[in-house]
């Protein structure tokens, strides 16, 4: 198999997918030209992450590593949220074929993303490089 | 029920293939090149299988070579063809733009060896226009190397013009039909062919095994070295087992031909009537001008790697031309040939079908996939933004 069962799994049966019409801040990350884009959705109070939604076009593994970086940040404060790594995505899929790293990059840009655009809109001040991407997409940078 | 519906990646031996391998195995077992009678019976029979295989090609026996396959059959052709015409100064190849990576690869290895490539443009529907051949041929074209059928869209060429414009020209002109042989009629005399290549799984015969048909007086440079087999040109000991699987194959295929050709292209039809009703879906290629056996589509707003484990768990076994399946960033370059924008080249759906595919079976992909493309259209941010009008649809 290219994928391990935990892929799998998150892949046909993705959790917290869809769209969220009150969401307090949303990131959208990555391009159609390179075939994948993650659109997450957040809801928070008290400063915890309370709601996840997301949306991919993509991959298995981009679908894959979306649903998992979503179960990953809820239920979290939005500071820990914001310490997502890429890394922790593959780990919590059991590893990621080698070619397939980049979606779990773009898994953890989406969430920062997302935490990004609720303190923009909230006024809350944040160190830009906490929210800088960790790592390099070979295609989407 | 399992739709196996990707036959221009691999077909199931048939079993006339099968049981024409067994004998080979244990009972005409030995070296076609020993001086003994065991040896000498191996022999006799590699000769009957050459025989049998040019017949289908109506070519002469002396002209097959066996290779491993049809991509060692590729490479030893073009290989051989411009080396030796760069003996004459001849340092100039023509090709297309979605040529199968064997053909392609070998010539970017040419060009960094110093020989200059031209890939002919394949228009929208992939077909190339043989003026656009007989124009681009120079005082030193070595060789034209033109795909008979194309593995992804399916699209036939017009070989025998392209052929007679390289006879008339005195170009050697290759083809790899790899995806033809077997499936449509090919006569490399009909189509003025210098040199082909094809390979045995792909109309139901075993793999690593295929043939380099080499016309006489066409030069032909060793390519493995190591022995007298295959008149000197691909040393190692003949795979008989797969030769004569390879040419009980071949004959069955080219027997069935228009039989089988007619139930794939009802199937075929079908599909492509199916699918279309899917909106903002498109068709690869041209419609009529196709391989029996061969659907491919895009769909906007979703990725084909999704497309097609979804497929395989609800019980269709396709391919696809995204680039999440080749493990490169880039989608198929057959799609982006025929102009394709990458964000509809990454929605691509391959499926090729063979004479074991059932009505039944077109009925449940034709469920499968309507199915699959509205859930993940449904989960796609670019499908959101399409539909909402943030973006225009492309197809």
């Amino acid at each position: 198999m290219l994928y391990s069962e935990k892929v799998m799994d998150h892949f046909q049966n993705p959790r917290n997918l869809g769209k969220m019409e009150d969401a307090d801040g949303i990131g959208e990350v990555g391009n159609a030209k390179c075939g994948d884009i993650m659109k997450m959705y957040i809801k928070v109070a008290d400063g915890i992450i309370t709601d996840v939604k997301f949306n991919t076009f993509g991959c298995g593994s981009a679908i894959a590593t979306s649903s998992m970086a979503t179960e990953l940040v809820k239920g979290k404060p939005i500071t820990e949220a914001v310490k997502l790594t890429n890394q922790a995505v593959v780990e919590a899929l059991d590893g990621l074929p080698a070619q397939k790293i980049h979606c779990s990059v773009l898994a953890e840009e989406a969430i920062k993303a997302a935490v990004k655009d609720y303190y923009d809109r909230n006024g809350i001040c944040y160190d830009e490089k906490d929210l800088a991407p960790a790592d390099e997409c070979p295609c989407c940078h | 029920m399992y739709v196996y519906a990707d036959n221009a990646a691999t077909t199931a031996m048939s079993k006339t293939a099968i049981r024409a391998m067994e004998p080979y195995f244990d009972t005409i077992y030995g070296n076609p090149s020993s001086l003994h009678s065991v040896g000498q019976r191996a022999a006799e029979a590699l000769m009957e299988q050459r025989a049998k295989v040019a017949a289908c090609l109506g070519a002469k026996p002396e002209e097959i070579y066996f290779t491993s396959g049809g991509s060692e059959a590729d490479n030893q052709a073009i290989r051989s063809a411009a080396l030796l015409g760069a003996k004459k100064g001849k340092r100039h190849i023509i090709s297309s733009a979605f040529e199968h990576h064997a053909v392609l690869h070998t010539l970017k290895k040419l060009e960094r060896e110093g020989f200059e490539v031209t890939l002919l443009d394949v228009g929208p529907l992939g077909l190339i226009r043989p003026e656009d051949v007989a124009a681009a041929i120079r005082e030193d074209t070595a060789l034209v190397t033109i795909m008979y059928a194309n593995n992804e869209v399916g699209t036939i060429q017009p070989i025998a013009e392209i052929g007679a414009i390289c006879r008339e020209k005195k170009v050697p002109f290759h083809t790899d039909a790899v995806q033809a042989v077997g499936h449509i009629p090919v006569d490399v005399d009909k189509d003025h062919i210098d040199m082909l290549s094809l390979s045995a799984h792909k109309f139901h015969g075993p793999k690593g095994v295929g043939v380099l048909y080499c016309r006489k007086g066409q030069p032909l440079l060793t390519f493995i070295e190591g022995g007298a087999q295959e008149r000197g040109r691909r040393a190692g000991t003949e795979n008989l087992a797969g030769i004569a699987g390879l040419a009980a194959a071949l004959e069955e295929a080219v027997s069935h031909l228009d039989e089988n050709a007619a139930h794939m292209t009802a199937l075929r039809d079908k599909l492509i009537d199916g699918l279309s009703q899917i909106p903002h879906s498109r068709l690869n290629g041209d419609r009529a001008r196709r391989l029996p056996g061969n659907v491919s589509f895009c769909f906007e707003g979703i990725e084909g790697e999704s497309l097609l484990l979804l497929l395989d768990a609800k019980g269709v076994a396709a391919s696809s031309g995204s680039a999440c399946t080749s493990g490169s960033l880039d989608p198929s370059h057959v799609l982006l040939a025929l102009g394709l924008p990458h964000e509809i080249a990454h929605g691509s759906l391959r499926l090729s079908l063979s004479e074991y595919n059932t009505e039944e079976e077109m009925d449940l992909i034709l469920k499968a996939v309507p199915e699959v493309v509205a859930y993940l259209r449904d989960m796609s941010p670019v499908w959101e933004d399409l539909e909402k009008g943030v973006k225009h649809h492309a197809i």
